[in-house]
């Protein structure tokens, strides 16, 4: 894999809050039309490095290269490679004062700078790809929390990303909503979008990605192929994490 | 003079009552736009004041923006902390003569109820931006929008909505409050009420009169401000827009002649 041009590379990177580490040195890249998934107990730093991904934290020590280009650099204007980079969280974070139809088009009419028109066909088409067409007019209050999820798919694919981050995005749903989010994400990897999923889904992780990441205590522990991962887990805490998994 | 209490009031109405009734209007004039004003001074203060600061900004942003802040704090604690009476005499006898200033009783009583509503809106404001849940800003930002535009189109109008029934209490504090700015001779409804008490030396039947004039005016906008919070809470419904079966769950809903009729 050496000297590729990768999407998008992390390098030595590390993360810490005050005295607390939260990422050590971690190493991964993604290539268009990856599927990753980050696996790992609740606070091995899952979340945090996603969020450093898209700048959401600020990066203590580190590169994370995009098409090759240092986005931690100062001069880098982080506003518009966030507009490149999809986000999808665990708490959905549609905006409130707005329609589900408002929610998709906000950003490619005042970031993207498209017209209304445009904006509103395009929001439509995603709308219905994760089928939430129909309650354009509703307000995210209004909506389940599949649903919201599903509108929070549709915004981000609306801005036309070329690589979507998923935090979690089904762990505040109950099982019949996670069923109706994982199948709109199936389809997604089936349709070759670079995706990077933090998730506790062991069954979906196993099924869609090409490349699994098991992080524990703030590094990476693990990674390959799921059919490693899942299948022949080398590590000891690997296996530990995952026995209940393969057990059931 | 009547003797009944009732037919005094009555009287003095008679004869005040005009007088009076155009105080108010100053009052709720004062009132009107001394809270508007401050309004948009404090959502300009309250915004600055929110701005956040990041470990890789530049240092001259910083140093610009920590000086900037420290005389808005300095403005905002200056005019919380000292009774608008003072204010009103300092800056109308003091301040204004002395920059060589000489504006119309009207928009001096104007300039001071704007710049003290200013300074307690300024908290207010900031209250409600940082009453938003973060990840309303986090949605923002990730899909690229910047600080401005996070601020603009997601994070200050539900602000705004949350902070209305404060922008209600400050405009009822206002109308009743602008009666301190008698002290610099603005002829506002206290100030008529004097003087009509004065001339008939009937304070108490001059003084029902006031009480009732000042309820009329804050109750009627706070009926008008509570009509206003639930216009923008929208519609508690919402149409579905299709004609799509599969989206009724109930599944009670059939469009297959409008289909055929389309064609």
């Amino acid at each position: 894999m050496a000297g590729q041009n990768h999407l998008l590379e992390v390098r030595h990177l590390s993360k810490s809050f005050g005295k607390h580490v939260v990422l050590r040195d971690i190493d991964f890249s993604v290539d268009i039309g990856d599927v990753t998934c980050i696996i790992g107990a609740s606070g091995s730093g899952k979340s945090t490095l996603l969020r450093c991904i898209n700048m959401l934290e600020t990066p203590t020590t580190g590169e994370i290269l995009y098409h090759e280009k240092d986005i931690t650099d100062r001069r880098v204007n982080v506003s518009s490679y966030r507009s490149k980079v999809g986000m999808v969280f665990q708490s959905f974070n549609l905006f409130n004062n707005m329609s589900v139809l408002e929610n998709c088009m906000i950003g490619q009419t005042r970031v993207l700078k498209k017209s209304k028109e445009e904006a509103k066909k395009n929001a439509m088409k995603y709308l219905e790809k994760v089928g939430m067409a129909p309650y354009i007019h509703a307000k995210p209050r209004q909506i389940s929390g599949g649903q919201k999820q599903r509108v929070a798919i549709a915004r981000a694919l609306a801005m036309e990303p070329e690589v979507l981050l998923f935090d979690e995005p089904t762990s505040a749903l109950d099982p019949q909503m996670v069923g109706e989010v994982l199948a709109v994400m199936r389809t997604l990897a089936k349709e070759g979008i670079t995706m990077i999923i933090v998730t506790h889904e062991m069954a979906f992780a196993r099924d869609v990605s090409n490349h699994v990441v098991f992080m524990a205590d703030g590094v990476i522990e693990e990674e390959g192929g799921p059919e490693n991962i899942f299948g022949a887990p080398q590590k000891a805490k690997t296996q530990e994490f995952l026995s209940r998994f393969i057990q059931g | 003079m009547p003797t009944d209490f009732i037919g005094r009031v009555l009287a003095v109405f008679d004869r005040y009552g005009m007088s009076m009734v155009q105080g108010a209007a100053v009052s709720l004039q004062i009132a009107l736009v001394g809270t508007f004003v401050g309004c948009v001074i404090g959502f300009a203060v309250g915004i600055v004041q929110t701005i956040p600061t990041e470990p890789k900004d530049n240092p001259v942003k910083k140093g610009v923006l920590w000086i900037v802040k420290l005389i808005l704090n300095a403005y905002v604690e200056f005019f919380r902390g000292t009774p608008m009476m003072a204010q009103a005499m300092f800056i109308y006898y003091g301040l204004f003569p002395l920059v060589g200033l000489n504006p119309p009783m009207r928009q001096a009583a104007y300039f001071i109820l704007s710049i003290n509503t200013g300074a307690y809106m300024a908290e207010t404001v900031r209250g409600g931006i940082l009453s938003i849940d973060i990840g309303q800003t986090e949605g923002a930002k990730a899909i690229g929008m910047t600080h401005v535009q996070t601020m603009l189109y997601v994070i200050l109008p539900q602000a705004l909505r949350n902070i209305m029934p404060q922008i209600g209490n400050n405009l009822i504090i206002n109308i009743k409050d602008s009666c301190v700015l008698s002290v610099i001779g603005v002829a506002e409804l206290l100030y008529k009420t004097k003087a009509a008490a004065g001339a008939l030396y009937m304070n108490f039947e001059t003084y029902t009169i006031t009480m009732i004039m000042y309820f009329i005016m804050t109750f009627t906008c706070s009926r008008i401000l509570r009509w206003m919070e639930n216009r923008m809470d929208g519609s508690d419904n919402y149409d579905l827009a299709t004609t799509d079966t599969l989206a009724h769950t109930s599944g009670m809903y059939r469009y297959p002649d409008e289909k055929k009729g389309e064609k």
